[in-house]
């Protein structure tokens, strides 16, 4: 553990009654770092965001964040410090617009009495502007969520993500179900958040995963298996056995 | 495509206006005073509806509980006038307290002598409670159906208390109010009966204004996403516990109101406005009008209530069963209610069923805005 680090997990162990979903992983994280995370299914990737972000309490471990323990805090001031989440079916709310989507993750302070007293700032106009840009939807303002298309709530759900300001997003399988040029669109649009923030992003597509050129650390049976570059862990025999060996489905 | 918020047409909103004010206007000439009446009250029961639509239609809490806060309205206004009215009586207290050799009015009644403190109780107090009960439910997330089968185990609880309690506040037989004084009138009396539809009607108006507001722009947007996906809004950042109980605590302040001006109109309050079915039928006027579009929380209540009083002069016994089954066909036929049904294009493709209107051949949105110039 040292200054630079953003996160450190360590020696998170989660059992689900006797299931150990995680089992005393370790993982640190650099600021401004982009990192993949792959492992096949069960390998307890969803888990270990679940862990960050409070929605399953550790059952041993700890999880320090900006220098702060995240264990025991609720899900709503998790995120208030500075941890966004994607979640792996885009999880965006389909019955408001584009637009009024995007004003849920980019107004402060969330109290009920900001948000029903005053209208939406300036700034934060601009910002919602400048992230339908980026995201393509600026000509879906009004339209509501439900009626994008898959890739486009992706984008939206990813927008919303950018939109909180997090120190630290997690994206969890941000191409399921998304056309190739979607997914190259994809990395490159998380490539270039990295930096300024510090990106996680799950996946178990490979091409995906290559095109990232991130950091990789590879979890099995809830634990790090490997961490490195994509051509070290596709070298490393443990991880071949478990994950890269396999015939494709 | 629930719940849509879909705009009014202009039009449509402005006639509903004229026509609405009109009513109001015209009501008491119209109406014989009987009539009048009942249309007071089934007014005031539209408040309570206006609540069960933002708890309900809008942040996805299925309270079978509001008959609480609405009996607890009722009896703050009751026990005010009841006891400004008591002067003529053994110990100036109320006349039933003779009955159970009560001599001493209990302590809880003593505030209610002042009508600025019955004025804020009749609101407060429902919300408060509401607040109270909501918090702790919310915060240990008790949600769908445990929810409401809490709210209606509570109501069960203020049923049997106040059904029990007849040397606090007459039990069973409940508060008249007709026979009692309010600024020397007589409560119950014609002329203070076409001022208690004034005060309704502007107050039913006020209220929808008033959850207009709430539910517009933001705060709103995130009771929705309540309803929907509420983990989501965790991890966006929100608290919902709070939102969850502001919500729930304005609809206990309407029902509070709700329930006042209902028990001046109908002159008593009683246990009754505790039982599980009342609180249920609440819920059919909302389901009935349409969920999440408030409009329909007023007229599935009026409506409905009028229907019932017509029919059951009619036919006495067949009320309940046409209520269930029209229950049955908004939950089959049309699960957001005949506003939401005419809102979502219902007339329209039941139009096209009979070919009467042209089908729509691609997706309706290319075909009824193609303005927007849709080539993708």
């Amino acid at each position: 553990m040292n200054n630079t680090d953003l996160l450190n997990l360590i020696d998170i162990t989660v059992s689900f009654e006797g299931f150990l979903a995680l089992n005393k992983l370790n993982l640190n994280l650099k600021k401004g770092e982009l990192r993949a995370v792959i492992g096949p299914n069960g390998a307890g990737k969803t888990t270990f965001l679940d862990v960050i972000t409070g929605k399953v309490k550790p059952t041993k471990g700890e999880v320090i964040f900006k220098g702060k323990s995240l264990v025991g805090r609720k899900e709503h001031k998790i995120a208030r410090l500075g941890v966004g989440r994607k979640f792996q079916s885009p999880r965006i709310f389909e019955n408001l617009t584009v637009k009024e989507n995007l004003e849920i993750s980019v107004s402060t302070p969330k109290s009920p009495l900001n948000l029903i007293n005053k209208s939406i700032k300036d700034e934060q106009l601009k910002e919602i502007e400048r992230l339908m840009k980026i995201v393509n939807l600026a000509q879906k303002v009004d339209s509501k969520a439900g009626s994008l298309s898959h890739g486009q709530k992706q984008w939206l759900e990813i927008a919303m993500l950018v939109g909180q300001k997090p120190d630290l997003m997690l994206v969890d399988e941000p191409v399921a179900g998304l056309t190739d040029e979607e997914t190259d669109l994809t990395a490159d649009l998380l490539k270039s958040l990295s930096g300024e923030n510090t990106v996680v992003v799950i996946d178990h597509d490979m091409e995906f995963i290559r095109r990232l050129d991130s950091n990789v650390s590879v979890l099995n049976q809830g634990t790090v298996l490997c961490e490195g570059t994509m051509e070290t862990i596709q070298k490393d025999q443990k991880v071949i056995d478990v994950y890269l060996g396999r015939p494709e489905d | 495509m629930s719940f849509s918020k879909i705009k009014f047409d202009k039009k449509i909103v402005l006639s509903f206006w004229i026509i609405l004010i009109a009513l109001i206007i015209a009501a008491p000439t119209l109406l014989p005073v009987f009539r009048l009446n009942l249309l007071g009250r089934y007014l005031s029961l539209s408040i309570v509806a206006l609540g069960v639509d933002l708890i309900w239609g809008y942040t996805g809490l299925l309270s079978l509980g509001q008959g609480i806060f609405f009996a607890l309205g009722g009896y703050c206004a009751a026990m005010y006038l009841q006891i400004t009215s008591s002067s003529e009586f053994p110990n100036n207290i109320p006349e039933f307290f003779a009955l159970y050799g009560v001599e001493k009015l209990p302590f809880f009644w003593e505030p209610f002598r002042s009508p600025i403190f019955t004025f804020f109780a009749i609101w407060i107090i429902p919300a408060l409670i509401a607040g109270l009960i909501g918090f702790l439910v919310f915060r240990n997330r008790i949600k769908g159906v445990y929810f409401s089968i809490l709210t209606q185990a509570s109501l069960l609880v203020f049923f049997n208390f106040f059904n029990g309690q007849q040397k606090l506040i007459n039990g069973t037989n409940g508060l008249k109010t007709d026979v009692t004084q309010l600024f020397g009138q007589m409560v119950g009396s014609e002329s203070m009966q076409r001022i208690f539809f004034w005060i309704t009607a502007i107050l039913v108006i006020s209220a929808w204004f008033f959850a207009k507001w709430v539910v517009k722009g933001r705060f709103g947007n995130i009771l929705i996403g309540i309803r929907d996906d509420e983990p989501r809004v965790r991890f966006t950042g929100y608290n919902p516990v709070i939102f969850k109980t502001i919500i729930f605590s304005i609809a206990g302040g309407l029902a509070g109101i709700s329930g006042a001006l209902y028990t001046v109109q109908s002159g008593i309050v009683s246990p009754q406005f505790m039982t599980v079915p009342f609180s249920i039928e609440m819920v059919i006027w909302v389901a009935v009008g349409g969920r999440g579009t408030l409009l329909g929380a007023i007229l599935g209540a009026v409506f409905i209530n009028y229907a019932k009083s017509l029919v059951s002069e009619a036919l006495p016994a067949s009320w309940m069963f046409i209520q269930g089954g029209l229950f049955i066909l908004v939950v089959t036929a049309l699960p957001e209610g005949v506003l939401g049904w005419i809102k979502g294009d219902g007339p329209r493709n039941l139009l096209q069923r009979f070919g009467l209107k042209r089908k729509i051949e691609t997706y309706p949105s290319l075909e009824v805005n193609n303005k927007e110039g849709n080539n993708e």
